[in-house]
């Protein structure tokens, strides 16, 4: 039934009384709270407006061919006529379109930048083909895109027609930046990102310095791009023709013609690096096996050999690595916005030289990924320093895998998984495929920071008879042999191929040659061991495809370079200090809650009242309010003085338990004091010592025995042992061999009694006794009287409550009738029973009795009792006057007794009213 | 008049000392539960590793991952098995067994009924929340040692002494490892120390000695979901628990301190908060169980 769910859910539930203070509290939590996640939730309003615009521009060689681009401006809502904002072309990387940058856009648009984003032709909505950033092209486009800007009045200029701008392009629109930067001087400053040098040699490496026309393919990269391009030609794609044919003719030979690379080498910024005069700053990823550290290396000595700025930083990613850990992303965009604002803007003074590189340092604690350091170097390529390595190893016979397969994996070219390659859980070899050279575990770390070296010599293998069978293309023939070196880094996991960066070498002659090795940043621990493999395939290039077996030798010295960089000074170090004032606040703190605390102590403990110094306890307007409005004591005022056992009388609920829990200190009066020998009592005033209790019933450890209780609440007072009394208290319990049971095992009554014993732990001078008799059985109670009023024989005193009349008639020298929370009588127990009026008759007719006594003039009320009894109220009528009457109106009276007890003065002065006040 | 105060021998500053605390704490039945369940847990990992061991290994399952690889790692000395054993206990046990110390000790005496007695002694109220709050401190901070104590002890019987490896790579020797395992163990007990001050602040506040346990337990879970809600952003920094992981930092060459600095701050503003509204709230109540 719903109506008894309701209910019992209601009862269910806590509840709770909603008082004004709750109310404010719980209103200002919940408004704290909605305020916090308002604002962390509702976005703010974007500080700019974006344009999207189909732009024609006329290009190609001769400037006439119109080619359409979709664009999308950025413009600051702050940006006008009178207030002019520089402008940044903003170049997408191969494959992309306008909405590929749209969250860097967006950043520069928020700095202030006016952003022209554009799709490059060959691409998405954009028309024209793909001539990879030719000058005559892309490159051209970019210049009408200027013009374009140039046209805006609500962008800054330079001159007429130039407008202040930078040009900022990851890979493809990094090369763009720089070839636009050689070839339009109105570009103030640029940032290329993980871009080539050159082309040729991008996808034609060759490690010993030889030629394009002589490099191993970068099969699997080119694929990637060539199979990226939608279009309407099959073969082709987006491809303008000259491009097509190029990558056909490389792709089908593995080998580039001369033209070819001539083609590639004019979409190379290696071109037109003294040209370029905007300010550059140079940003390339240390896990790229497209375009390694060492194109930008090229391009920043170019750029710098005519006295252009040039400001180089590595990070933690690059076209493998992605865009690496937050902290480098960090860096990155503060040099960025650095670069901009002084070449830009033209804000603060000129940005350092400085070049900064990082290494990863290990996992990230809170987002699973990588954690770099980073180091920087006050100018570019800064002190090299370099150390040998020594690795060892025979000469050992390996052999090229016709058709280039199976084929040993260095790394998942574009995998953008930072994790996969630093682990180097990629990287294999092919059994047979590749010859090992390692060096002793290594005795201390080493770092590295550049390209290693190493001696390399091949040679067709003369004695084996399938490489003589196999004709000119073994060994080192026409073709010759192309080899991969690489650098392994063997800890006890295994080998790890830093970065998955390997060196492809085309070997021609039986000569040794240098191999250079791609540039790393990287950290050999101690006890790790280098290893130089040279192994004949990779699954990234393109291979000879007929079979060979070559014998490789590798020269035991590896020299390893080295640039010491200070570590950038971490930002989140001003936490550091923040934790140390917290520190120094939080110890600050606790010394002084601590002299507060204990200077209120004292001064509570001065006030004395001296003149009842002596009197155990006095209680005076006492009142007690709880937090949900209940008043429990609403005025009440006694005195137990020496030598008195005072019963504190009333029904359930009068609020003798409240009284004395004010009493012990457990609860604060709303008004009123308790003064105890004269000191005012406070929670955990030391007066209390005087003062033993049970209040509420026992409370012990459940689990120790009744003995070992009452031995620790000793303790626990600090007092000397032999002040205890130890033996009277636990004769006083009286539970025999029982105390050395754990209390777990006790009886109500039991429990009672040791915590009667409890209370009287060091016969404190004043015993405070709730309801002590509750449990026990007659005999008992009959003995807790007598311990009770010998007690407060010497000088002592005990206050006592209890709802039993008899008991605090028995027991009591004088008592305190309490009744809804207000005393209603007080004094010597006598005094109090001694005023009682009535008699009780039994008699053996008591309906003539009853009429014969309501006749009498003076007699007040007649009740039965039952059982031939009636309880007579005199009012002054001798009690002789009253049995004559009886006996002649022919009752027979068996026996008098005047009702000289407490419960009729207690019934009397209550008014009969026996209603606990806790239900007024 | 010169009246005495309080009864003869009596001094407010030697009422309820730390030493009875302790003693009336180690008599507990849970107390000794708890300390031993620490003990056990290494063996029981080490037992479980063995068994996983003999069953034929071509356990090349994957599973992948951080937690796998430190699994894998654990088996390859002491100071590997201790870090695994702190790593598997980090995220729950610790937390439960610190909010039993610190959420048990007031409610439980509340519930016994003994709480009101102490207080009549009278031990000052300031006094006994701070011996209460020092001894569960000290008892949780036993449980930390023991446990990685008894890892290393047992890791290093077994899998013999060798240098920390932590899963990123790269070798800790031996003697660096442990000092990098006492830091793991300090901050941990420093995050540990939101879970003591909630579960004190809960423990004045209620009788029910489970309500202050399972409260703490039950608002660190709360966090610890919404630390894995990515929509709240940066909201989630302010989370009690986010930087509950940062001691991964103390295993990175060279050390990655940032959040570890930020952790402490949390946990530290955080305790703080919850140990003043426990006293505030302790020194203010009225005590009526």
């Amino acid at each position: 039934m719903p109506t008894s769910l309701a209910a019992r859910l209601r009862r269910a539930l806590p509840r709770v009384r909603w008082t004004r203070r709750r109310a404010i509290a719980s209103a200002l939590v919940v408004v704290l709270v909605l305020g916090l996640v308002g604002w962390a939730v509702v976005p703010t309003p974007a500080s700019y407006r974006t344009t999207d615009q189909m732009i024609t521009v006329r290009t190609g060689p001769d400037g006439t061919t119109p080619v359409t681009l979709d664009t999308r401006l950025y413009l600051p809502k702050s940006a006008n006529t009178k207030k002019p904002v520089p402008a940044i072309l903003l170049a997408h990387g191969f494959g992309g379109t306008k909405d590929s940058v749209t969250s860097d856009a967006k950043d520069f648009a928020d700095l202030g930048y006016a952003v022209l984003a554009w799709t490059a032709e060959g691409f998405g909505h954009s028309g024209g083909q793909i001539h990879v950033d030719s000058p005559d092209w892309e490159v051209k486009d970019a210049q009408r895109l200027i013009d374009w800007l140039a046209a805006r009045p609500d962008i800054r200029k330079d001159g007429p027609g130039d407008p202040r701008v930078a040009a900022v392009g990851g890979s493809y629109g990094g090369a763009l930046a720089l070839l636009l930067a050689g070839k339009d001087k109105r570009v103030d400053a640029i940032v290329p990102m993980i871009t080539w040098n050159d082309l040729a040699r991008s996808f034609l490496p060759e490690a010993t310095g030889k030629s394009p026309v002589d490099g191993v393919f970068k099969k699997q990269w080119a694929g990637i791009f060539f199979g990226n391009t939608l279009g309407r030609d099959p073969q082709c794609g987006r491809f303008a023709e000259d491009i097509c044919k190029a990558y056909l003719s490389i792709a089908a030979t593995g080998r580039a013609n001369p033209d070819a690379v001539a083609l590639l080498r004019k979409s190379s910024p290696a071109t037109v690096l003294a040209d370029i005069k905007a300010p550059t700053l140079l940003i390339q990823g240390e896990i790229d096996s497209l375009f390694p550290l060492s194109e930008a290396d090229a391009n920043a000595r170019g750029i710098a050999a005519t006295g252009t700025p040039v400001r180089v930083a590595w990070f933690t990613g690059g076209h493998d690595g992605g865009t690496g850990p937050q902290s480098e992303v960090d860096r990155l965009h503060f040099l960025t916005a650095q670069w901009l604002d002084h070449y830009l803007k033209g804000n603060g003074s000129a940005p350092s030289g400085s070049f900064t590189y990082s290494r990863i340092a290990g996992l990230n604690a809170q987002g699973r990924g990588y954690v770099t350091t980073g180091f920087s170097v006050p100018d570019y390529p800064g002190e090299v320093s370099t150390q040998t390595v020594e690795v060892q190893g025979p000469p050992q016979p390996i052999a090229n895998p016709p058709g280039g397969n199976p084929a040993a994996i260095s790394t998942v070219a574009g995998g953008d998984s930072l994790a996969s390659v630093v682990n180097g859980r990629f990287s294999t070899e092919v059994p047979g495929q590749h010859a090992d050279f390692y060096s002793e575990p290594l005795d201390h770390a080493v770092d590295v920071v550049g390209s290693p070296q190493v001696r390399v010599k091949s040679s067709g293998d003369a004695e084996s008879p399938e490489a003589r069978r196999s004709g000119p293309s073994a060994g080192s023939g026409a073709a010759g042999a192309v080899l991969f070196v690489k650098l392994y880094d063997v800890g006890p996991d295994g080998a790890t191929l830093p970065n998955g960066l390997i060196a492809p070498i085309r070997v021609t002659g039986g000569e040794p040659v240098t191999v250079t090795l791609p540039p790393i940043v990287y950290r050999f621990e101690a006890g790790h061991r280098l290893g130089i493999t040279v192994a004949t395939s990779d699954q990234g290039y393109a291979t000879p495809a007929d079979p060979a077996l070559y014998t490789v030798k590798v020269d035991p010295a590896v020299t390893l370079p080295s640039i010491p960089g200070t570590p950038i000074a971490n930002p989140n170090v001003i936490w550091r200090y923040v934790l140390l004032g917290l520190l120094v606040a939080l110890a600050v703190g606790l010394a002084t809650a601590l002299v507060v605390g204990r200077r209120r102590q004292r001064r509570v403990v001065r006030r004395v009242d001296a003149a009842l110094a002596d009197t155990p306890l006095v209680v005076r307007d006492l009142r007690k309010q709880y937090a949900d409005g209940f008043v429990a004591v609403s005025k009440v005022d006694f005195t137990v003085r020496r030598g008195q056992v005072v019963g504190l009388l009333g029904p359930n609920g009068a609020g003798k338990t409240t009284a004395l829990r004010v009493l012990m200190g457990l609860t604060r009066p709303t008004a009123g004091d308790v003064l105890v020998f004269g000191h005012p009592l406070t929670a955990g005033s030391p007066v209390l010592s005087r003062l033993g209790a049970l209040v509420e019933g026992p409370g012990f450890l459940p689990h120790l025995s009744g003995l070992q209780n009452l031995q620790l609440y000793w303790k626990a007072s600090g007092r000397p042992e032999a002040d205890a009394r130890l033996d009277e208290a636990v004769e006083i319990a009286g539970l025999g061999t029982a105390i050395h049971r754990r209390v777990k095992t006790y009886s109500h009554g039991m429990k009672q009694r040791l915590a009667i014993a409890q209370a009287m732990l060091g016969l404190p001078e004043l015993l405070v006794l709730d309801e002590p008799t509750d449990g026990l059985d007659p005999p008992q109670i009959a003995e807790m009287r007598r311990v009770l009023r010998r007690y407060a024989t010497d000088g002592r005193a005990v206050l006592v409550s209890s709802h039993l009349l008899a008991e605090v008639e028995q027991t009591c020298t004088d008592v305190v009738v309490m009744h809804k929370g207000e005393i209603v009588a007080s004094g010597p127990v006598d005094d109090i029973v001694g005023d009682s009026p009535t008699v009780q008759f039994d008699v053996s007719d008591v309906d003539t009795a009853a009429t014969v006594l309501g006749e009498l003039p003076s007699v007040r009320s007649v009740v039965s009792s039952g059982n031939g009894g009636l309880v007579v109220d005199l009012n002054g009528t001798r009690r002789a006057d009253v049995v004559a009457a009886l006996v002649n109106a022919g009752v027979g009276v068996d026996r008098v007794m005047p009702r000289r007890r407490l419960e009729d003065a207690f019934l009397a002065l209550v008014g009969g009213d026996t209603k606990a006040s806790g239900e007024r | 008049m010169t009246t005495t105060i309080e009864a003869p021998g009596y001094q407010a500053s030697k009422t309820f000392t730390l030493w009875t605390e302790i003693r009336r704490q180690a008599s507990r039945r849970r107390t000794q539960l708890a300390l031993g369940f620490m003990l056990v847990l290494p063996l029981i990992i080490l037992l479980a590793f063995q068994l996983n061991r003999d069953d034929g290994n071509n356990g090349e399952n994957g599973g992948g991952g951080e937690f796998s690889a430190l699994a894998d790692l654990a088996t390859q000395g002491g100071p590997n098995f201790t870090l695994f054993t702190l790593l598997v206990s980090s995220g729950f046990l610790l937390t439960v067994v610190v909010a039993l110390f610190s959420g048990d000790t007031v409610a439980s005496e509340a519930s016994w009924g003994s709480l009101r007695y102490l207080l009549a002694v009278p031990v000052p109220r300031a006094r006994l929340l701070g011996i209460k709050l020092i001894t569960a401190l000290l008892y949780s901070l036993l449980a930390l040692v023991l446990l990685t104590g008894m890892a290393l002890l047992a890791g290093t019987l077994r899998y013999g002494w060798a240098p920390l490896r932590p899963p990123i790579g790269g070798e800790i020797p031996a003697g660096e490892g442990l000092l990098r395992l006492a830091a793991i163990l300090g901050y941990l007990a420093v995050t540990l120390l939101v879970v003591a001050a909630l579960a004190f602040l809960l423990s004045v506040s209620t009788d029910a000695p489970l309500g202050a346990v399972g409260g703490a337990v039950l608002l660190q879970i709360l966090s610890n979901i919404l630390d894995q809600i990515d929509a709240l952003g940066n909201l989630r920094t302010v989370l009690p628990t986010h930087y509950n992981d940062a001691w991964l930092g103390l295993l990175s060459s060279p050390l990655q301190t940032d959040d570890l600095v930020k952790g402490c701050i949390s946990a530290l503003i955080y305790a703080t908060i919850f140990f003043s509204l426990a006293w505030w709230r302790f020194l203010r109540k009225d005590v009526v169980s």
